[in-house]
């Protein structure tokens, strides 16, 4: 075996609620995301010899992954808390199928869940998020997260022309399937308008172009494509994988307008050996609305400087050439920091397994889902797949 | 009583002593590398492009010219709500690197990238100032 590619599939993905979960805090989301995601995958906790968890804002442990494995009472052979930001989910999942694929371990659990609505106070949760910057050269001078990406969205307007009508489509077509989602924290519709006129945080970016903070939790189950034929529900394989870092603090960005999802998606798409046009449905991470546009240029979805137009065109919505966020994303599902893009990947298991209702892409064959974290500064890329062929 | 909120002080260490001691003098301080003449920002132990450890701290000229910049309208925390709307704004040095900073004694409104800017420093206690900018 020279690549991962189509060596272990999904066969287990479950959410908690989601949105304001007061009678939850963050170590019960992260349980009971897990426990569902085990009676998804029709097994029992024994089953487990792997777990992957991130450290909690709201409850932080020294070494998370290993309290959650004491409460759960399992003894994995292979036990791991992740911290790469918003990236984290997707950058240890090539890790984790690794850890299958040469005998490490053969089933493991990633459940990750935070509680940032009510768990911490906004300040709390505002000023947590904000350590991202660097202590010395950043922090001082009192940039919140969405001031770091307020940057970035300037550099791409002013680089190509991008309007705040542009940005603001993207939150409108999250918002589209949101509505579709009973379980998605935001279900009413918006126009441009509406997001538009919502309070400016960080000029140019609005209320509405910015995700939401929020409780929830999500869980995955990996195990061999060889012993994916004997759970419940249809495998989802992992085709390919690629991780790309360009930066960790924006002001050392080698470029405000291009990240390394160049490099993360390149790399996925050649293990996967596949190209964007064979994408499905796209889950891409939208913790901002500008990120989303440069994000679809640098995956290969259109060309540099025109995923304005793209999305402003409607080709992200259901009857579009790319659904995307279908389960209303960071902005509109839920984002509960660390582990925001679990829900792209439990809705790309859904949408391959046919199973997403109203938001379900027709004959959905391949999905794939980015996640980035810090300010654009680490990426990671994974093309999934109903085929182990692909 | 509780003590007002107070903002993010940088904590200097031991490489970046030498920038933290220039910006309490109101001068700013790039290293500047021997080998290649390349300068660099933020201070490190090694160059960056060649990673030689001959590195010298050279007075910057204080002039850059604006590559982004947001106006921030909701503040990070409580100890900056009284600045609002503030700029923060990545500055390109005319040496060449690129930091952070706030513009301040402008109208946020009339900012434009591509503005040339002109370092100042704001003292926040004995120890420490602050570099920030102001248009030309």
């Amino acid at each position: 075996m020279s690549s991962l590619r189509g060596e272990v599939a999904i066969v287990g993905a479950a959410d908690t609620e989601v949105g304001k979960v007061p009678q939850f805090g963050a170590t019960v989301l992260c349980v009971e995301a897990a426990r569902r995601a085990l009676a998804d995958a029709g097994i029992t906790k024994d089953q487990i010899d792997g777990l992957v968890t991130c450290n909690s804002m709201a409850e932080p442990y020294m070494y998370h992954a290993e309290a959650i494995a004491e409460y759960l009472q399992i003894f994995p052979r292979y036990c791991i808390s992740v911290g790469a930001g918003g990236g984290t989910t997707f950058s240890i999942l090539h890790h984790a199928a690794s850890a299958i694929a040469t005998g490490v371990c053969d089933t493991v659990l990633i459940s990750m869940a935070d509680s940032l609505r009510t768990g911490l106070s906004r300040e709390q949760a505002m000023t947590l998020q904000s350590s991202t910057g660097h202590p010395q050269f950043e922090i001082p001078y009192g940039a919140s997260v969405p001031a770091y990406y307020a940057l970035i969205a300037r550099a791409h307007m002013n680089a190509y022309g991008t309007t705040p009508e542009q940005l603001a489509a993207v939150a409108v077509s999250a918002r589209q399937y949101a509505a579709l989602n009973d379980n998605a924290q935001m279900g009413e519709i918006i126009t441009v308008d509406d997001v538009l006129d919502s309070r400016m945080i960080a000029d140019p970016l609005h209320l509405l172009d910015c995700s939401l903070v929020s409780d929830g939790g999500a869980a995955v189950i990996l195990t061999s494509a060889d012993r994916a034929g004997d759970f419940p529900h249809d495998p989802v394989y992992v085709l390919g994988a690629g991780e790309g870092h360009g930066h960790e603090h924006i002001s050392q960005a080698q470029s405000l307008t291009t990240s390394a999802a160049v490099e993360s998606g390149r790399r996925a798409f050649e293990m996967a050996g596949l190209g964007p046009g064979d994408v499905d449905v796209a889950e891409i991470y939208d913790c901002f609305t500008p990120v989303v546009l440069i994000e679809l240029e640098d995956l290969g979805f259109c060309n540099k400087g025109e995923a304005g137009a793209f999305v402003e065109a409607g080709e992200t919505s259901l009857q579009g050439s790319l659904p995307m966020n279908t389960h209303g994303g960071l902005l509109s599902h839920c984002h509960p920091g660390n582990p925001g893009s679990m829900f792209a990947l439990t809705e790309a298991a859904t949408q391959l397994r046919h199973s997403a209702g109203d938001r379900q892409v027709k004959n959905a064959e391949v999905a794939l889902v980015h996640a980035q974290g810090g300010i654009m500064s680490s990426h990671a890329t994974l093309i999934l797949g109903r085929e182990r062929q692909g | 009583m509780t003590d007002a909120p107070v903002k993010h002080f940088p904590r200097p260490t031991p490489e970046t002593e030498a920038y933290w001691q220039g910006c309490r003098k109101h001068q700013l301080l790039l290293q500047r590398c021997q080998q290649c003449s390349e300068f660099q920002f933020y201070p490190r132990i090694v160059c960056t492009k060649c990673a030689s450890q001959d590195l010298e701290w050279v007075n910057a000229s204080g002039q850059g010219k604006i590559k982004t910049f947001t106006v921030v309208r909701r503040p990070v925390s409580e100890a900056y709500a009284a600045d609002i709307p503030y700029v923060v704004a990545l500055i390109q040095l005319d040496e060449g690197p690129t930091m952070m900073s706030n513009i301040v004694q402008c109208d946020p409104e009339a900012l434009r990238i591509g503005d040339l800017v002109q370092v100042l420093f704001e003292d926040w206690s004995e120890e420490i100032s602050i570099p920030k900018f102001r248009p030309l």
